[in-house]
């Protein structure tokens, strides 16, 4: 006799099915595919969570540096193109919604759907991240890549250069991080185009497409907080 | 204690006389390297921590050397600052922080939950080998010249004029981070979503609670380090002004983003330690832990209080009076929860029929030890006094005595304590509380003198100083001495046990705790079936009852 788990408990009824089955993809070491499920969600929270706190540490330099040079801060925000912006932040907000999609698919067993919006997603992602390539190479020809290739003089306010040039670090460094973020994710999403056309995903299990898109939106988040700071405060 | 009605003691577990465990499940190298299971993992961080504990050791052992005389004749200063850098950093990220969470803890944590492993094994194993990159950067370090800057990597010392290999020593600490993230995230889901039904929150046995305090405080701190070391990886490499105030940046904003890690980092390494503590105090005592609610909670209150404090360590850096006070008040406040857990333990203590067995003259230990450097920290808390100590030698006694006195001792205490679970066999009592002896009083010898010789006035991180503070000088290299041998001594007897130890039952100690009810060593599954807890925290009745009953049944 297996004695009932705390989750059974609490959600009676669900492992008999899953167990009934022998779910492929349930681990050994979980009772059900919903302790499983419930695991996995949290421990995306919780990585989010350190995240927040990763991000948090540049978002707050950025600020304190933004209070101490509030000049420079305007004039570097001046060299950046607020409808490349705009472009790319439509984009990303577009591939929140196709991630969505796939999540929604992916517990409705819709396998096409699954893989269609999941590469769309994937599409998108790599969009945003070929436009700021873009971007990268304009601000490297202007002379704005920070350190010994850093030739760009502010000739109306000479003294306000190196300012230009912690706002171009600050710049660089928060969304080459965002995007190493959004490559990461890409790679993820490859390897579930693949499982997802494979048909792993259904109603009983469907997390990894659910937990990869708490990934994405907050992602996406961090690039909406970066677009107003970057491109949008004069 | 009687060890006779202790291994007589029921257990739940049938196949504990049984010859499979986790140990001989599988044979091969490849067995050990591609695990998931969270109980060979611990084994392969132990390996690894262990030989980093040496590693960090002899670098320590070579500055005493050093400092046997006022003139500094062994080395150049320049070799002393990298000694005293590289003894720092191997000692606090690849010793300390990993030493109980991902031994201990790896260990035994799944087990008292009475899962079948942590929530998710691949990504324990695939930590402990972010831990080994993180740590190849570190002897790479060491063996290619080191590194000069003090474990702080104060900028711009470390960006801008530092010759040696910063970029690659923080690459390293920036790496081995995340994999202390995924521990503590691996911990948390597993503390939330396994537990063995009946398993309440408040039913939990006390080292969960500050594991799970531990786990909170890695997750939320360790990646501001990360991001912290990306900003001065980047200032480094394009000589750019972050940090640096002839570019424009701030320096003390590097101290404030470090230490929001740092500091909370103190509490990484000696919540673990207190976590063994009250379970070795409860089985030594064979009592419930005196006001378990307080001592669970105390936890997460200095977890909480851990994050608000961080700027004590800039009161000379030119913070504003104002935020020092404030700081300085906050520091004060994370002594009320420290404290609580030191009178709940000697509460515990008092009128206790107590063993002293090997781990238990650790807990002694680590009490003693742990007030005093918790007291000594309240006077470095405290404006004035530390304008004077800052940068002396009482600092290094302070902090020596929380994360040597409490942490090490701690985490001795906690490998003899569940030897004989995770080997199956006891170590040799006798030699064991030789080496707790040599270790404690080799500690004391060690550290007390530096209080005095800081107090009156020798500053830290020189290799040469004033002939006047020679005397103790001596003392504390004599007690270097010893307590290496009290260090070296567990290595040789607890390999021998490994072969000779007399066999250990499911329960030596007749203590109460889900992993004393399966075997010695435990199965691979942990548990055959899942066991389902009926008894309180350390109800000793309630716990020996339902093991005959499960036993009976």
């Amino acid at each position: 006799m297996r004695n009932p788990t705390l989750h059974e408990l609490q959600h009676p009824g669900t492992s008999d099915d899953a167990h009934a089955h022998h779910h492929p993809f349930l681990q050994h070491h979980f009772e059900d595919l919903g302790q499983q499920h419930e695991a996995s969600t949290l421990g995306m929270w919780f990585f989010v969570a350190q995240e927040i706190l990763f991000f948090g540490g540049i978002f707050m330099a950025y600020s304190v540096y933004r209070h101490m040079y509030p000049e420079a801060w305007s004039a570097g925000a001046h060299h950046q193109n607020w409808k490349i912006g705009l472009f790319n932040t439509i984009v990303l907000i577009g591939s929140s919604l196709t991630m969505a999609l796939a999540v929604w698919g992916a517990q409705g067993a819709k396998r096409k759907l699954t893989t269609v919006m999941l590469v769309l997603t994937l599409l998108l992602g790599m969009t945003f991240v070929g436009v700021k390539g873009f971007e990268y190479r304009e601000h490297i020809h202007e002379g704005l890549f920070p350190g010994s290739h850093f030739t760009y003089v502010d000739h109306a306010h000479p003294e306000l250069t190196r300012g230009v040039e912690l706002f171009m670090v600050f710049y660089f460094t928060m969304t080459g991080l965002h995007a190493l973020h959004m490559i990461i994710g890409a790679g993820l999403l490859i390897w579930f185009i693949k499982r997802a056309w494979r048909g792993d995903f259904g109603p009983e299990y469907y997390s990894p497409v659910e937990i990869m898109g708490l990934y994405w939106h907050f992602v996406d988040i961090v690039w909406i907080f970066l677009f107003p700071l970057l491109y949008l405060i004069h | 204690m009687t060890s006779t009605t202790i291994d007589d003691a029921p257990f739940i577990e049938p196949s504990a006389t049984a010859k499979r465990n986790y140990l001989n499940d599988e044979y091969g190298v490849l067995s050990w390297l591609l695990t998931r299971d969270h109980k060979r993992i611990a084994i392969l961080y132990a390996i690894s921590v262990t030989i980093f504990f040496f590693v960090g050791g002899i670098f320590a052992f070579l500055m005493r050397l050093e400092l046997l005389t006022p003139e500094g004749d062994l080395f150049t200063s320049d070799t002393y600052n990298k000694l005293f850098t590289l003894h720092g950093i191997v000692m606090i990220f690849f010793f300390l922080i990993p030493a109980i969470p991902a031994v201990i803890g790896n260990f035994i944590l799944p087990i008292m939950l009475g899962a079948k492993d942590l929530a998710f094994p691949k990504i324990n194993l695939l930590s402990w080998y972010i831990y080994i990159i993180g740590g190849t950067f570190g002897v790479i370090v060491i063996i290619t010249g080191g590194v000069d800057t003090g474990w702080t990597f104060y900028t711009p010392f470390s960006t801008q004029y530092s010759n040696t290999h910063v970029f690659l020593t923080t690459l390293g600490a920036f790496i081995t981070g995340f994999s202390s993230i995924l521990t503590g995230l691996n911990f948390l889901v597993t503390i939330h979503r396994m537990r063995a039904p009946g398993l309440t929150w408040f039913r939990l046995p006390l080292f969960v609670w500050s594991i799970y305090a531990t786990s909170v405080v890695i997750m939320l701190a360790t990646p501001v380090l990360a991001i912290t070391l990306v900003l001065l990886m980047v200032e480094r490499v394009l000589h750019v002004g972050i940090f640096d105030p002839a570019l424009g940046g701030d320096p003390v904003l590097y101290q404030h983003m470090f230490w929001f890690y740092s500091h909370p980092a103190v509490y990484i390494m000696i919540l673990p330690g207190m976590a063994v503590i009250s379970e070795c105090v409860a089985a030594f005592t064979r009592k419930k832990i005196f006001g378990y609610k307080f001592v669970a909670f105390s936890s997460l209150a200095i977890a909480f209080l851990g994050f608000l404090v961080w700027a004590h360590h800039l009161f000379i850096a030119g913070i504003s009076i104002y935020s020092a006070m404030i700081f300085s008040f906050l520091t004060m406040l994370v002594a009320v929860p420290s404290a609580i857990k030191v009178f709940n333990w000697t509460a515990t203590l008092y009128k206790a029929s107590v063993s002293w067995q090997t781990p238990m003259l650790y807990v002694l230990g680590f009490i003693g030890l742990f007030t005093i450097g918790g007291v000594t920290g309240l006077f470095l808390g405290a404006l004035g006094i530390d304008v004077h100590v800052h940068d002396s030698y009482f600092v290094v006694a302070h902090f020596h005595y929380i994360m040597v006195g409490g942490t090490i001792m701690a985490y001795l205490a906690g490998i003899h304590y569940w030897w004989p679970k995770i080997t199956g066999r006891m170590y040799p009592e006798w030699w064991a509380r030789l080496s707790a002896l040599l270790v404690f009083v080799g500690f004391n010898l060690t550290f007390f003198p530096q209080f005095l010789v800081g107090y009156v006035g020798m500053p830290r991180r020189y290799h040469a100083y004033a002939p006047e503070f020679q005397v103790l000088n001596v003392l504390s290299t004599a007690g270097a001495t010893i307590l290496a041998a009290g260090y070296i001594l567990p290595m040789i007897y607890l390999g021998w046990s490994l072969k000779f130890g007399r066999k250990a039952g499911p329960n030596p100690w007749g203590a109460v705790g889900l992993e004393w009810a399966t075997s010695s060593p435990p199965p691979k599954e942990n548990f055959h079936e899942t066991p389902t807890v009926t008894w309180e925290a350390y109800d000793y009745p309630a716990f020996l009852k339902a093991m005959r009953e499960t036993q009976d049944a």
